[in-house]
């Protein structure tokens, strides 16, 4: 068989993919991360709670409403962006002129009550949720059998990164949020409604935490602690890309998936921490992250 | 005028916040009272094959006892050791303090060992029905621990004595990376080797933080083993199944021994995926008329969760502790000392474990019960979901008295 590194290549190809597939989840939570603190300047800790809570909002559908995965990829994010308006409007917004440490905080309580009550209602071993039949089956790639939904994910985050990354940078939508975070008021005096424009904003990046939710209802059990237990690696990546960098985001969730992959190969205890080994050397020799501008 | 400040109110809350984690204590001299501590994991990763079904179980020893007819004031208090052994040492020690007679139920094997130190320091009578480790009656025994239900050589020689005996010969281990799981693959690996078997590869994953087991079952897959041993528990077991079934492991013939599951875990897995599983308990719900009647008293008290084995231990234990408190009385019961070389005197007698008896180390003697998991059809109520392959006598069980290194038995 062929070796590289005294590790069989199937084996390691395998890992790559797996890799992808993992960072294709940091690629869309740290890239609603990065739009939130890029615009907002509010460093979201509840951003891995959404996340749990669009997988729980998932199944809620199909087992109270009877409504399946495809739709529930659309309604999901929207009912959680929903969510997300409320709270931007009834808490967050009052924090914007405080410390950028008051919004970390506050977010973190959020979560922190989101999770509590979830665990109340459904225990923390949480539901499960079944793939839709027409992605339910496995392919023979030769090097590994890749279930089919597994394949989806990348297809679909690849699209979601690209479509929300194009949206922000290429657009004029964009082009008017970032300036509203540069210089409000001079976009007030345009005739913008920023503070309309910045609550859509915080919608919108739940919204893509809630829609990577859909995504990791049938991969992994839903349960409340499916969002807490990602999103300390997702602000690794986050850090590591540059705060604010939704192009640094995207790049560096896939790469972290794939060097996360291959240390589950050559030193599986190491999996859980090489994110953040990697997040300190790159704070060293970079401190505004791999694509962040020092302000 | 006592004006009301903000210090005033922070100092009585807190005040308050003290008072309620300890029990109310009427006048031991006046009366039968005694206090009963659940300590368990009511919030994480194993809190549905404990947590509040244990305290329902020993509400419902309480009632099975007669505690309220015979004259006893029994409190039940419960406390959440977070899966860390330092919270549960710090609580069980404010508990052994402030009165509570007896700890009971403790799930995790490392917040299992650091209590069974403090129960011993404090000489407090400590029933553990939830955690695996062997050692609770091995190095690590003492005179006021008892282990219930089961341990990690149950679960080697049970579900992995049969995995060999059927054919698997070749093994490749998923490990949780503390100290129970590193004890169930050690302990299981020697029984698959005893057999004839071979280990050809073993990952140990970092716990409890990882979700993602595909990279380790793709690792399994290429390895071409026989059977992929699980030497985990609760949320990862049911993670670690589903997620086998993905990457169609078992499809391809490899055969999944998971080493401790319980029916909870069946349950969160569903029975399309978890059928054909082959595990071991020492309780069944479903497995005779006692069981069936103690699980039809038991179910209005936590209608969502069946029973598993280490919930009907706390129901098991809880009985036993109180007949032996009945048999010296109250006050020589606070001595926990005392009370545990009782319960080893007596035999013990209930609807879910029958007629059985607790061992000079400490070890609760059951017999162990292999299971295989039901097709979807074959399930005809809720939570009928096993078959009995095979039973295993009590003596045979856990692991010989001499072999343990249990300080407590006399060469």
């Amino acid at each position: 068989m062929f070796m590289i590194f005294g590790k069989p290549a199937p084996l390691l190809f395998g890992q790559l993919l797996l890799g992808i597939i993992n960072g294709s989840f940091y690629a869309m939570l740290s890239m609603g991360l990065a739009i939130i603190f890029g615009l907002l300047k509010i460093i979201n800790f509840a951003h891995g709670a959404m996340f749990m809570i669009g997988a729980f909002v998932t199944w809620g559908l199909l087992n109270y409403l009877g409504i399946n995965f495809w739709f529930a990829l659309v309604l999901s994010p929207v009912i959680v962006g929903g969510l997300g308006l409320v709270l931007e409007r009834t808490v967050i917004q009052r924090i914007y002129k405080l410390d950028i440490l008051y919004g970390l905080l506050l977010t973190f309580g959020i979560a922190q009550v989101l999770q509590g009550v979830m665990t109340n209602y459904y225990g923390s071993s949480g539901v499960s949720y079944n793939a839709p039949d027409l992605l339910s089956g496995v392919l023979n790639l030769g090097f590994m059998y890749l279930p089919v939904y597994r394949g989806f994910v990348i297809f679909a985050a690849v699209i979601i990164c690209g479509v929300t990354w194009f949206l922000i940078e290429r657009t004029k939508l964009g082009a008017l949020l970032r300036a509203a975070t540069e210089n409000p008021a001079l976009v007030q005096s345009f005739g913008v409604n920023v503070p309309r424009l910045i609550a859509l904003t915080f919608a919108g990046g739940v919204g893509l935490a809630a829609l990577a939710g859909v995504l990791a209802a049938p991969l992994y059990s839903v349960n409340p602690d499916m969002g807490s237990e990602l999103i300390n690696t997702v602000f690794a990546v986050v850090v590591i890309g540059g705060m604010g960098s939704i192009g640094g985001a995207i790049l560096t969730g896939f790469a972290l998936g794939i060097i996360e992959g291959f240390t589950d190969v050559f030193y599986p205890p190491g999996s859980a921490v090489v994110v953040f080994v990697v997040m300190a050397i790159v704070l060293l020799a970079r401190p505004a992250g791999l694509f962040g501008k020092l302000a | 005028m006592k004006t009301i400040s903000r210090r005033n109110v922070l100092g009585t809350a807190a005040v308050g916040a003290a008072a309620a984690t300890l029990p109310a204590r009427p006048a031991r001299a006046a009366g039968k009272s005694l206090t009963i501590g659940v300590c368990s994991d009511f919030s994480g990763t194993y809190s549905d094959v404990g947590g509040n079904t244990s305290v329902a179980c020993v509400q419902q020893a309480l009632e099975d006892f007669g505690a309220a007819n015979k004259g006893y004031d029994v409190t039940i208090i419960k406390g959440d050791h977070q899966n860390k052994p330092d919270i549960g040492a710090g609580l069980a020690r404010q508990w052994f303090d402030s009165g509570v007679d007896l700890l009971i139920d403790v799930p995790n094997s490392a917040v299992g060992l650091a209590i069974a130190g403090v129960a011993a320091e404090k000489n407090k009578a400590y029933i553990n029905s939830n955690a695996a480790t062997s050692k609770l009656t091995g190095s690590a025994c003492n005179a006021q621990t008892i282990h219930w239900t089961y341990d990690t050589y149950m679960l080697s020689h049970s579900t992995g004595g049969a995995m060999v005996a059927n054919g698997g010969k070749s093994w490749f281990f998923i490990t949780a990376n503390y100290a129970f799981g590193q004890l169930l693959r050690d302990q299981t690996e020697a029984v698959v080797k005893g057999a004839g078997g071979t280990v050809v590869g073993d990952v140990d994953y970092p716990f409890p933080q990882t979700t993602d087991f595909s990279s380790f079952l793709v690792q399994a897959q290429s390895s071409g083993a026989q059977v992929l041993g699980l030497a985990n528990a609760g949320k990862d077991t049911v993670n670690s199944i589903k997620q086998a079934h993905q990457f169609g492991i078992t499809q391809s013939g490899m055969k999944i021994a998971g080493l401790l599951i319980f029916i909870n875990d069946v349950h969160g897995i569903g029975l399309d995926i978890a059928q054909g599983l082959v595990l071991t308990e020492s309780f069944y719900w479903n497995m005779n008329d006692q069981t069936r009647a103690f699980t039809k008293r038991l179910l209005p008290k936590t209608p969502n969760n069946y029973p598993s084995m280490g919930q009907a231990g706390c129901y098991s234990g809880a009985l036993h502790f109180m007949k032996a408190v009945d048999a010296i009385g109250v006050p020589a019961a606070s001595s926990g000392a005392a009370v545990v070389e009782q319960m080893k005197k007596m035999p013990t007698d209930d609807d879910a474990f029958g007629k059985r008896y607790v061992r000079e180390d400490g070890r609760f003697m059951c017999p162990s019960y292999l299971f295989q998991v039901k097709k979807p059809g074959e399930s005809s109520i809720s939570w009928d979901y096993y078959t009995l392959l095979h039973t295993t006598p009590a003596e045979k069980t856990f692991a010989p008295l001499a072999t343990e290194g249990c300080p407590l038995v006399k060469a």
